[in-house]
């Protein structure tokens, strides 16, 4: 009987030959991560429980990045709990504010490689799975016990296939194909299982793009998210990898619980309505709605390729004057590259505000929260009530590009409407 | 609100099986957001946190909510973040219970790790009303709607699972196993 890949990592790192769907496991851990808002609690339980000997300094990464820098005095003072532990520990992996978040700044720094079981205290950790990779997201219990042993038990998953067929429509890129995905199965369509994502359509996408799709794995209830490491991979990781790897592969024979097959020739733009990710329209079905706010960034989609296809929508236009617009790089190479490039000069001369990298306003934090009855347009993941801000506030969930495109008109917009009106120099 | 949230490390029954308590009813897809909105995510003490549990699917959740109270929800409850100060919140408010058709991956786990007790059973989340009178018993699963008069079986957990229910929550079991090993 043949195994996933995810299968294949996890028994490997459980000391098996194979592991079964449903088994339990104690696997060994590669990296662990936790955050400014999670290591507290982490670090709190390590405490309490009289644990001081983590198990490996190098190990484990602390990164600066829900509420820094400071939103207030109580987040410093969270901030600090973490810095004095990262101190006391010897911590390598420490990540001061302004670093970056995790899930974009991990996979940038070549900290987490094919192969890899990765444990982290976000949800959103399934991310680094777009790398061929076994990542999830833990509570900090979880965390405590992994920086205590190096260990994490894990139910082995039961894996769904979903597989993009065709070349989709200009502008569409892992989002869509990520929010497509979520608005077929719904919010709880993959609980607790490993979503495994093939097809010409990934493929054809960079890294980021898929970074973008392992993201969002957790918004359907999966507990990770796999790309099978390939040469894009590879050559992503050339000067990247921090460490050597291994590339899984499926086997042609693995057991899928559920296979979807999809034909995403011409797919247009796609959208998650307010208040949850599984309310998929396309683009033109929301076309006209109007708009307070628009936010380009998170770790979802906060990575380079991402402001580049916004500075090009936006060049030579102005953000429309009913709305404020956010641009937050995701970590500080993204920022640095974006100065470098002229990318920060365009969102500045179209009265964006760019602010330093932070998680900010994606969980209603700061940087931009929203009011009641106020409606967002998000590159981020989650659209919940009140996610961004105030319970009646609205957020609609898009890519780069619709974001962009919605800022500059004040409304929900097509990105080939503003392209076609762009000055040629621009449009190049 | 303090004097009530004081009363949450202990039971207010003998025996720590039996729960006892008022449901209160929501619906599917309860985020952690809504468990306990990202801005309060600035302490990790439960009990500051359980002045603000549940207000985003519910305002006046903290106010009418007493201790030994049950949660009754839909499908998927606690999707979303990983933070476990969504059940540290519950906990922190005193209340005794989660019952769901189902539960996130993360807030599944979360809650047994720090010893939240938590049901699955489709069966008496779609039956109890808000307001009805629940007693469970927790060893074995079993819910009594005394308003109803009905009786509900919950689902068991996994041998693997329960372990870490008996040794009281995750870190005493690592402890155990640390122990073990030196």
């Amino acid at each position: 009987m043949g195994q996933t890949a995810v299968e294949k990592i996890l028994a490997a790192h459980a000391g098996k030959k194979s592991v079964e769907p449903g088994e339990f496991i104690m696997a060994k851990v590669d990296l662990a991560m936790a955050n400014d808002v999670t290591a507290p609690v982490s670090i709190k339980v390590l405490k309490n429980t009289g644990i001081k000997k983590l198990w490996n300094k190098d190990r484990i990464a602390i990164v600066l990045s829900h509420f820094v820098p400071a939103k207030d005095v109580l987040s410093a003072a969270q901030a600090a709990v973490s810095r004095e532990f990262c101190r006391e520990n010897n911590i390598t992996l420490f990540f001061e504010e302004g670093k970056g978040i995790e899930h974009s700044l991990l996979p940038e720094l070549g900290l987490v490689v094919p192969g890899d079981v990765v444990i982290g205290a976000d949800s959103h950790s399934c991310t680094y799975g777009a790398m061929g990779l076994f990542s999830t997201g833990v509570g900090s219990t979880d965390l405590a016990a992994v920086m205590a042993t190096g260990e994490c038990w894990l139910k082995v998953p039961e894996s769904m296939k979903f597989n993009f067929r065709g070349k989709p429509g200009k502008w569409v890129t892992g989002k869509d194909l990520i929010l497509y995905a979520i608005g077929k199965i719904g919010v709880d369509g993959a609980l607790y299982r490993n979503m495994e994502f093939t097809g010409e359509a990934i493929r054809a996408l960079s890294v980021e793009a898929r970074l973008t799709i392992s993201n969002m794995a957790i918004e359907a209830g999966g507990k990770c998210g796999f790309i099978e490491a390939d040469e894009v991979t590879e050559t992503y990781l050339q000067y990247r990898a921090k460490r050597p790897y291994t590339i899984y592969k499926s086997d042609p024979d693995a057991k899928y619980v559920k296979t979807y097959d999809w034909d995403v020739s011409g797919m247009e733009p796609q959208v998650a309505k307010p208040s949850l990710p599984d309310k998929l329209a396309g683009v033109s079905e929301v076309a006209g709605v109007k708009v307070d706010r628009a936010f380009l960034g998170s770790c979802t989609n906060g990575r380079i390729e991402d402001l580049r296809i916004a500075a090009q929508l936006l060049k030579g236009h102005k953000v429309a004057k009913s709305v404020r617009f956010t641009v937050i790089p995701a970590n500080y190479t993204v920022y640095n590259q974006a100065l470098k490039e002229g990318l920060i000069e365009i969102f500045m001369e179209a009265e964006a505000v760019v602010a330093a990298p932070t998680c900010g306003p994606c969980l209603g934090g700061y940087m931009g929260v929203l009011a009641a009855g106020e409606v967002c347009i998000s590159s981020s993941n989650r659209n919940f009530p009140g996610r961004m801000g105030h319970r009646n506030s609205l957020v609609y969930l898009a890519n780069p590009a619709v974001v962009t495109a919605s800022a500059i008109t004040g409304c929900i917009t097509h990105p080939d409407e503003i392209a076609g009106k762009a000055a040629p120099a621009a449009a190049a | 609100m303090r004097s009530r949230a004081k009363q949450l490390p202990r039971q207010r029954h003998k025996d720590k099986h039996m729960i006892k308590g008022t449901a209160h009813k929501f619906g599917d897809n309860v985020d952690t957001d809504q468990i306990i909105p990202a801005q309060y995510l600035v302490t990790t003490d439960a009990i500051e946190l359980g002045k603000h549990c549940m207000e985003l699917a519910d305002e006046n959740f903290p106010k009418k909510a007493k201790a030994g109270d049950v949660i009754v929800a839909g499908t998927n409850f606690g999707c979303g973040s990983s933070r476990e100060h969504a059940p540290l919140a519950i906990k922190g408010m005193g209340l005794s219970l989660v019952i769901a058709k189902s539960f996130a991956r993360i807030f599944f786990r979360n809650s047994i790790n720090i010893g939240l007790p938590i049901l699955e059973c489709s069966e008496a989340a779609e039956q109890i009303k808000s307001g009805d009178q629940l007693e469970v018993d927790l060893s074995k699963g079993l819910i009594r709607n005394l308003t109803q008069g009905k009786t509900y079986q919950a689902q068991a957990f996994p041998p693997f699972m329960q372990q870490i229910v008996d040794a009281g929550g995750l870190m005493p079991y690592v402890k155990k196993r640390l122990a073990a090993k030196s």
